[in-house]
C-alpha cells in the first residue's frame, strides 16, 4: 500500500552555490525516516529536490509506488503529487484567507483524490477534532499549532502513499512540537504511510523515527540503521555542534 | 583590565508584540575573535542590525570604543570604525569591483581621497582578496565565493577596527570555507577585532577564541568554544527538548 | 577629458549652434530650438535624481511650472529685473521646494516616492490655479519685449541664447557629478541603498542634494517660459506632457551618463517639433509613446546602452 523512495548520488544547489554533495538515502515501505541536521545544512534543499522544486545537477530520485518504478528527476511538482507523494512545506504555507475547509479541499486537487473527497474530509475532521471545530475559520487567524495540524491534514487530503514533512517544529512551542509529532505517529500508523521528515529537533524526531540520517554541510555524515543506533546524544551533538 | 572595544548592555528589540532580543549583555575585547552562533530565528541578524544602526533597539545601549552609539544612524557608525558584511552579498551592481571599493573609501574613511591614493587603496584591497585581475569587471561576472570576498573587501575598505562577518561562508564548499577563514584570520592578525556569525560549526570552532550562543533572543552561553558546545542548555537548544 | 576642457568644448559647440541657427534665416528655427534646449535641461535635470540616484520623479511639471510662475510674480512686481536673475530666482525657489518636499517624501522608498511626487505636482497646480495674483485659472498675459537686450536681434534669439547657456551649465554639472565623490554616492544609493548606508554614505543628505539640483534646474528651465509663450495658464504650465517627455528622453537616450538625456532630448524634441509643423501637434504624444515602446523592448538601456553592448 505504501511507497518507497531511493536517492543516490544527489548533487544540487541554487545557481553557483552548491548545497548538496553526493547525497543518498532510502525510505522503505511503511518506514518513518528522519533527516536530521541544523539549519543551513541542506535539509530543505533535499526535500525540494524530491518534490521537483529544485533540479539536481547529478544523481537519481526513484519512487516505487504500487510496484511501479518512477524516476522523479525532471517531473513537475504537480506530477509528483499526482503520483501520491504529499508535501508539508516548512512554515506550513497555508492559504491564509481561505477557511479550514477550503484549505483542505485545495489539498485534494489531485485527480485521483477527488472521487473520495467527501470521505477524506470526514476522516480528516475525525483525526483532527480541533480542525472540525474550526472548519469555517480563516486559516490565517489560527495559532501556530493549529496551522501545523491543518498543513498535515491538507497533505492527507490528496490520499498520498508517502508523506514528506519539512521541519514541522519550526515556530512552535515545545509542547506543541510534541503534540505534532504524536499526530504524525498516529497518521502514519492509521494511513500506512511512508514518511520522510526533515527535522532539526533531534529529541522529538527520534520518538517516531525507525531510521535516520544526519546531514552536515550538504553531505550525509551518519546513518542510524535503527531507533537505538540513532539514540546517541553524544554522537549527534558532535554532528550538530562540531565538537 | 583592558577596555573593551564593544560593550552591549541590556539590549532589547521588539517587532510589535514579538520579542526578538531581550537583555543582551556582551563585551568584546580589542583584537578578539568572537564567534556568535544560535539556531535559526534566535536573533543573531537582529543583533547585528542593532549594533550597526540599521535597526533601533528600544532598550539598552551599545558603546563602541567607549562612545555611546544610541540614536546614531548607520552611516555614522561605520565612520567610527565598525563595519559589517552582509549575509547575502549586496554589491553595487552597476559599478566595477574597484568602484565598489571606492564608495566606502570615499565615504567611510577620513580622507577625501584624491585620484591616485584612492586607486592604490582599491588595488591593494582587491589583491588582499585575490580579485586584483577582475578590478574592472562588474559584480554580475563573479562567482559566489568571489562575491563574498568582494563583500569582505568592501567592509575592509572603510578601515574598520571591528568587523562583523555575517554568515560570510554560507553555501561555500569546504575549500572555499578555508579560503575565507584564512582571510579573516589574516585580517585579525592585522589588528581587526572580528565577530563571526556562522552556522558552519567547524569554521566557527576553528576561528573563535570565545563563543557566544543566542537562543530565542537571549544569550545563554559565553565562554570557551569547546566548553560552550558541551553546555547542556546549548545542546538542548540545538538538539531539541 | 578633464572637466574644464569639456566645458570649453561645450561652449564652442553652443556658439556654433547659435550662429548656425542665425544662418537659417527663419526665426521659427529659434522657437523650435528653444523647446529642444529646454528639454535638454529638463532631461538632464531629471536624470540627476532619476538615472544617477535611482529615484523616479513624476512631478517634473511642478518644478518647471514653479519656475515659470516665479517669473510671472517677478514680472508683475519688478519687471525691469534682467532675465538671468529671474532664472536664478526660479532656480532657487524650485530648489528650495525640492528640498522641502524631498525631506517629506525621501524617507519613502521606490514607488511610494514616485507616487508622492505625482501628488505634489497636483497640489502645486491646485495652489496656483487658486492664486489670482498670477491669473489663477484664467491665466496671465506676459508681454514679450521686441528686441534682445544684449545684441542686435529679436528677443526670441535672446531667449534661445539664454536657454543655450542653461543647457551648457546643466550638462557640465551633470558630467562633473558623474565621476565625483557625489556621483559615486548617488550610484551607491541607486544600486543598493542599504549597502550604501553600511558603506558610510549619508543617504538622506545626498538624496536631498539630488532633489535640490534636479528641482533647481527644472525651475530654471521653466523660468523663461512666460516670455516664450506670452500667455501662461496652469493647465499648460503644469501639462503632463512635460512629465512624460522628461522621463522618456533619458530612458530613450540612456540614463547612465550625461550624453543620454541630451541624445533623447534632441531626438525626441526635434521629432516632435517637426511633427507639429508638418502634420499636427497631437502627434507629438503619439511619437513619445511609440518611441518608448520601441526602446523599452529593443533597447532598455537606451541609445547609449545599445552601443555599449
Amino acid at each position: 500500500m505504501a511507497a518507497s523512495l531511493s536517492i543516490n548520488g544527489l548533487d544540487a544547489g541554487y545557481g553557483a552555490v552548491s548545497i548538496l554533495h553526493g547525497v543518498g538515502l532510502t525510505v522503505g515501505e511503511g518506514e518513518t525516516v528522519a533527516l536530521l541536521g541544523t539549519n543551513g545544512n541542506g535539509k530543505s534543499t533535499l526535500m525540494k529536490c524530491i518534490m521537483g522544486m529544485v533540479r539536481p545537477s547529478a544523481g537519481t530520485v526513484v519512487a516505487v509506488i504500487d510496484g511501479v518504478r518512477y524516476d522523479l528527476v525532471g517531473l513537475s511538482t504537480e506530477a509528483i503529487v499526482d503520483l501520491g507523494i504529499a508535501f508539508v512545506p516548512e512554515g506550513r504555507r497555508l492559504f491564509p484567507r481561505l477557511t479550514v475547509t477550503e484549505n483542505l479541499l485545495m489539498g485534494a486537487f489531485r485527480r485521483a483524490a477527488r472521487p473520495s473527497i467527501e470521505r477524506n474530509l470526514a476522516f480528516c475532521f475525525e483525526i483532527f477534532p480541533r480542525l472540525a471545530e474550526r472548519r469555517k475559520q480563516l486559516a490565517g487567524s489560527m495559532s501556530g499549532g493549529e496551522q501545523q495540524m491543518l498543513a498535515l491534514a491538507r497533505a492527507l487530503m490528496s490520499a498520498p502513499r508517502m508523506l514528506l514533512i519539512d521541519e514541522p517544529s519550526v515556530g512552535l512551542a515545545p509542547l506543541l512540537v510534541a503534540r505534532t509529532i504524536d499526530k504524525i505517529k498516529e497518521l502514519k500508523e492509521g494511513y500506512q504511510l511512508s514518511v520522510l521528515m526533515a527535522e532539526q529537533n533531534f529529541t522529538q524526531a527520534i520518538r517516531i523515527a525507525d531510521r535516520g540520517y544526519v546531514i552536515v554541510h550538504g553531505r550525509i555524515e551518519f546513518e542510524g540503521g535503527s531507533a537505538e543506533a540513532l539514540n546517541n546524544n553524544e554522537l549527534i551533538r558532535q554532528f550538530y555542534l562540531g565538537a | 583590565m583592558s577596555d573593551p572595544i564593544l560593550t552591549v548592555s541590556g539590549l532589547g528589540k521588539r517587532f510589535g508584540g514579538f520579542v526578538a532580543l531581550a537583555d543582551i549583555e556582551l563585551q568584546v575585547e580589542r583584537g578578539e575573535r568572537l564567534g556568535l552562533i544560535g539556531p535559526n530565528g534566535s536573533g543573531k541578524s537582529t543583533l547585528v542590525n542593532c549594533l550597526c544602526g540599521t535597526l533601533r533597539n528600544e532598550t539598552g545601549s551599545v558603546a563602541f570604543d567607549g562612545r555611546k552609539l544610541d540614536g546614531l544612524p548607520a552611516y555614522r557608525r561605520i565612520r567610527l570604525g565598525m563595519a559589517r558584511s552582509f549575509q547575502l552579498p549586496r554589491p553595487f551592481a552597476s559599478l566595477t569591483l574597484a568602484e565598489n571599493l571606492r564608495v566606502p573609501i570615499l565615504y567611510a574613511t577620513g580622507g577625501q581621497g584624491r585620484g591616485m591614493a584612492v586607486e592604490r587603496r582599491c588595488e591593494s584591497l582587491l589583491e588582499m582578496v585575490s580579485l586584483a585581475e577582475k578590478a574592472q569587471k562588474l559584480p554580475g561576472d563573479l562567482t559566489q565565493i568571489e562575491m563574498r570576498k568582494l563583500e569582505l573587501a568592501r567592509a575592509m575598505a572603510s578601515e574598520p577596527r571591528l568587523l562583523i562577518a555575517d554568515e560570510a561562508m554560507a553555501g561555500l564548499s569546504p575549500g572555499e570555507v578555508d579560503d575565507i577563514l584564512a582571510l579573516l584570520i589574516r585580517l585579525n592578525e592585522q589588528g581587526v577585532t572580528i565577530i563571526m556569525i556562522e552556522h558552519i560549526m567547524r569554521a566557527v570552532l576553528a576561528f573563535s577564541q570565545r563563543l557566544v550562543v543566542l537562543v530565542a533572543g537571549r544569550k545563554i552561553a559565553d565562554g570557551d568554544p569547546q566548553d560552550v558546545v558541551r553546555q547542556p542548555d546549548v545542546v538542548e537548544a540545538y538538539l531539541g527538548s | 577629458m578633464r572637466n574644464w576642457t569639456f566645458v570649453s568644448v561645450l561652449i564652442v559647440v553652443a556658439f556654433a549652434t547659435f550662429f548656425g541657427t542665425r544662418l537659417v534665416g527663419n526665426s521659427y528655427a529659434f522657437f523650435a530650438g528653444y523647446v529642444v534646449l529646454q528639454y535638454i535641461v529638463l532631461a538632464t535635470a531629471w536624470n540627476i535624481l532619476g538615472g544617477y540616484t535611482g529615484y523616479v520623479n513624476f512631478g517634473t511639471a511642478a518644478f518647471f511650472a514653479l519656475g515659470a510662475y516665479s517669473t510671472v510674480v517677478l514680472h508683475k512686481t519688478v519687471p525691469e529685473l534682467p532675465l538671468p536673475l529671474m532664472i536664478a530666482v526660479g532656480g532657487i525657489v524650485s530648489g528650495a521646494v525640492g528640498i522641502g518636499t524631498g525631506y517629506l517624501t525621501l524617507r519613502l522608498r521606490g514607488t511610494f516616492f514616485s507616487i508622492a511626487t505625482l501628488a505634489m505636482a497636483v497640489v502645486m497646480q491646485t495652489l496656483v490655479t487658486n492664486w489670482s495674483f498670477v491669473g489663477g485659472a484664467r491665466g496671465v498675459y506676459v508681454i514679450r519685449p521686441d528686441e534682445s537686450p544684449i545684441f542686435d536681434g529679436d528677443y526670441i534669439e535672446y531667449l534661445f541664447l539664454v536657454m543655450l547657456a542653461l543647457s551648457v551649465i546643466a550638462v557640465a554639472v551633470a558630467r562633473a557629478i558623474e565621476h565625483s565623490r557625489l556621483g559615486y554616492g548617488f550610484a551607491a544609493i541607486r544600486d543598493d541603498e542599504l549597502a550604501a548606508e553600511a558603506s558610510g554614505v549619508p543617504t538622506l543628505r545626498l538624496k536631498l542634494i539630488a532633489t535640490a539640483l534636479s528641482g533647481g534646474f527644472m525651475g530654471m528651465a521653466g523660468a523663461p517660459l512666460p516670455y516664450y509663450v506670452t500667455y501662461l495658464d496652469p493647465s499648460s504650465g503644469f501639462s503632463l506632457t512635460y512629465a512624460v517627455n522628461t522621463i522618456a528622453m533619458p530612458l530613450i537616450g540612456g540614463t547612465s551618463m550625461w550624453l543620454g538625456p541630451v541624445l533623447g532630448a534632441v531626438l525626441l524634441g526635434t521629432l516632435q517639433q517637426a511633427a507639429t509643423v508638418t502634420i499636427s501637434s497631437a502627434l507629438s504624444l503619439l511619437i513619445v509613446g511609440v518611441l518608448l515602446v520601441v526602446f523599452v523592448i529593443a533597447a532598455p538601456k537606451g541609445i547609449i546602452g545599445w552601443f555599449r553592448r
